[in-house]
């Protein structure tokens, strides 16, 4: 920390850091660089989830060919501030009956464990908090400690409906935690390291002017629309948000929750949303690298966020579109779809490592048989598949032999 | 069977969704206490009373009849008769509500004190922003709070109100003939009697001696049921 950087655009933050570190007394430049690194984090993404609130429920409005929230300040843009005095005013209840310490740990636990997933991202160029080597393992290692949270929710509230939202949230999570973990393996095995910055850097390289992303490849592209219905699910988000099903089961697990509890139940759901974004921007996007290399002079951490912001978009988009699954269809999708799909992205990642890129005399050729010969590996299953589940269910009109 | 449904769903949103920006039409959204929607002539919420002409005292239709208040499913209407009385449209004598009260928490807008009413004297009202403060005497209406003018009923159910004005109208035409026959009667009575003394004056001394038979009859009768 004695050198710092240059301070340009790209590197405006991480200079701006350096910079305060070195104007500490030494004892403290450790720490200072730690709370500096921690409150950005909270501040950044705790107010992108005040945005996103806003955004979805404007966007949902328009979708349902509504106005949405209108009326705090111009054209509502003050509605989060609303909310979040709301929820701090509000009084907070706990069952009597309800396991006190664990009831009143759960929603701790899970706010804590969705930011530690940041500490992964690589949010811009150097700007990752740690850079560990086993980046994405610390990260699913992280996202299965708010199971835990979650059916400590459940569990303490006494409450049959929060018990069943936090066994819909276990059997959902597990389940798709496998595709979501076995289609960025894909990823893990072509860039050969499981550290995020590392994984970043590899597609952020260019040829001619277009960048080495994996969602450029077909198992990349495959493997990322897995990825992005897995992280959907395991974050409760709709179509998948049985857990909390309100015409089911009213709230499911944080049923018993009010007031600051319930929004930090919320924030940390959306704060998840962020996360698992923002390891899909990285492990299939590019992080924070440009697609085109005439682009590459916007800042970095601009591109992460505007993919960010683009996927929450998505995000926002597919819950107006989507109507709730049922319990079976969701584990028929995760363990008869996704499953064998993520396995033939494996096997087509397999196949594109080995196979040569280029044939030598042969010009561009090696590289088309290469993408068709992987992109076939992918698309083949993906028919055979649709086609036999398809099959095993008929919709014939239904015969009343009784009531008609 | 591969998706396309969700594509198909997905583009249905986004049309909505930019849609919504381009054509107002689209929005359904009335931005209510600015826009409002014209309530429909039926819109019914909770039962006021009509007085007719300036004073709401003295020109309140209700006569105390207290049918409604025997009717209402709920109970949520409240009558004291008066002791004294003042005269209704057609200028007969008549009882007034001395206390006069509705509780609007209570009452589930059914409308069957308003069917039940032979004068015409209660309604149903289509005001709906009732909110207040005070959750029990604020939604405690009393005869002050609930007489409202005729024209007020004129303007919320136009039809029915033009139907109710022609019906008391011919009643109180028709009670005004009657009165002109009754006087013009009386009129001719009194001529007559005046004239019946200039006459002759031993047919009134004949008539004053059959009257007390008539008077004696109910004392005869009273054995006659034991």
């Amino acid at each position: 920390m004695t050198a710092l950087p240059a301070p340009t655009a790209d590197q405006i933050w991480v200079w701006l850091k350096a910079w305060l570190v070195l104007h500490t007394p030494a004892p403290l430049q450790s720490l200072v660089s730690i709370v500096c690194i921690v409150a950005a984090i909270i501040v950044v993404f705790a107010s992108l989830f005040a945005l996103t609130v806003l955004l979805e429920r404007k966007g949902l409005g328009r979708i349902q060919n509504r106005y949405g929230p209108n009326r705090v300040g111009p054209f509502g843009i003050l509605q989060p501030i609303a909310d979040a005095v709301k929820s701090l005013t509000k009084e907070d209840i706990v069952p009597r009956s309800a396991d006190h310490v664990v009831h009143y740990l759960a929603p701790l636990v899970l706010v804590g464990a969705s930011f530690l997933a940041y500490a992964v991202l690589p949010i811009g160029r150097n700007m990752t908090a740690v850079n560990l080597d086993a980046g994405v393992l610390f990260f699913f290692a992280i996202g299965s400690a708010t199971e835990l949270a979650v059916f400590m929710a459940g569990w303490s509230s006494r409450n049959k409906y929060s018990l069943l939202g936090a066994m819909r949230a276990i059997a959902q999570m597990v389940s798709y935690e496998i595709p979501l973990i076995l289609s960025s393996i894909a990823v893990v095995m072509i860039a050969g390291t499981l550290s995020t910055t590392a994984i970043v850097d590899q597609q952020a390289r260019y040829t001619h002017g277009i960048a080495h992303w994996y969602a450029f490849t077909p198992w990349g592209l495959a493997g990322f629309i897995l990825f992005m219905i897995a992280a959907t699910a395991e974050t409760n988000r709709s179509p998948f948000d049985l857990p909390e099903g309100e015409s089911e089961i009213i709230a499911g697990y944080f049923i018993e929750y009010s007031g600051f509890k319930f929004a930090l139940f919320f924030l940390a759901e959306y704060i998840e949303m962020f996360a698992v974004s923002g390891l899909g921007i990285t492990l299939f996007l590019g992080g924070w690298s440009s697609p085109v290399s005439f682009l590459a002079w916007i800042p970095s951490w601009i591109w992460f966020f505007a993919k960010l912001l683009a996927f929450i978009g998505c995000f926002i988009w597919v819950r107006g579109t989507l109507p709730r699954l049922r319990m079976d269809q969701l584990m028929n999708f995760a363990w008869k779809f996704m499953l064998p799909m993520t396995l033939f992205v494996i096997l087509s990642a397999g196949v594109w490592r080995f196979l040569p890129a280029t044939i030598a005399g042969s010009g561009a050729l090696g590289a088309v048989v290469r993408w068709l010969v992987c992109a076939l590996v992918v698309l083949l299953p993906y028919i055979a598949l649709a086609r036999t589940l398809e099959s095993g269910r008929k919709i014939e009109k239904r015969e009343y032999r009784f009531a008609d | 069977m591969f998706g396309e449904g969700i594509l198909q769903g997905l583009y249905e949103t986004a049309r909505n969704f930019f849609g919504s920006y381009v054509d107002k039409d689209r929005l359904v959204t009335v931005q209510y206490p600015e826009e409002r929607h014209q309530l429909p002539e039926a819109t019914r919420e909770f039962p006021f009373l009509l007085y007719d002409g300036a004073d709401p005292e003295a020109g309140l239709r209700c006569v105390a009849c207290q049918i409604c208040e025997k009717e209402c499913p709920p109970r949520c209407i409240h009558i004291e008769k008066s002791k004294d009385k003042k005269p209704d449209f057609v200028g007969k004598q008549q009882f007034y509500p001395a206390v006069f009260d509705i509780d609007v928490s209570v009452c589930m807008s059914c409308q069957i004190c308003v069917e039940v009413c032979p004068f015409d004297a209660i309604r149903m009202d289509n005001e709906f922003e009732l909110s207040t403060s005070n959750r029990f005497g604020g939604l405690l209406y009393t005869k002050r709070e609930l007489a409202k003018p005729n024209e007020y009923y004129q303007k919320i159910h136009p039809t029915e109100a033009a139907e109710t004005d022609e019906r008391r109208e011919k009643e109180a035409e028709e009670a005004k003939a009657k009165a002109a026959a009754a006087a013009a009667a009386a009129a001719a009575k009194a001529a007559q009697a005046a004239a019946v003394p200039a006459a002759a004056a031993n047919g009134a001394t004949g008539n004053g001696a059959a009257a007390p038979k008539p008077a004696g009859q109910p004392a005869d009768k009273k054995p006659v049921i034991q």
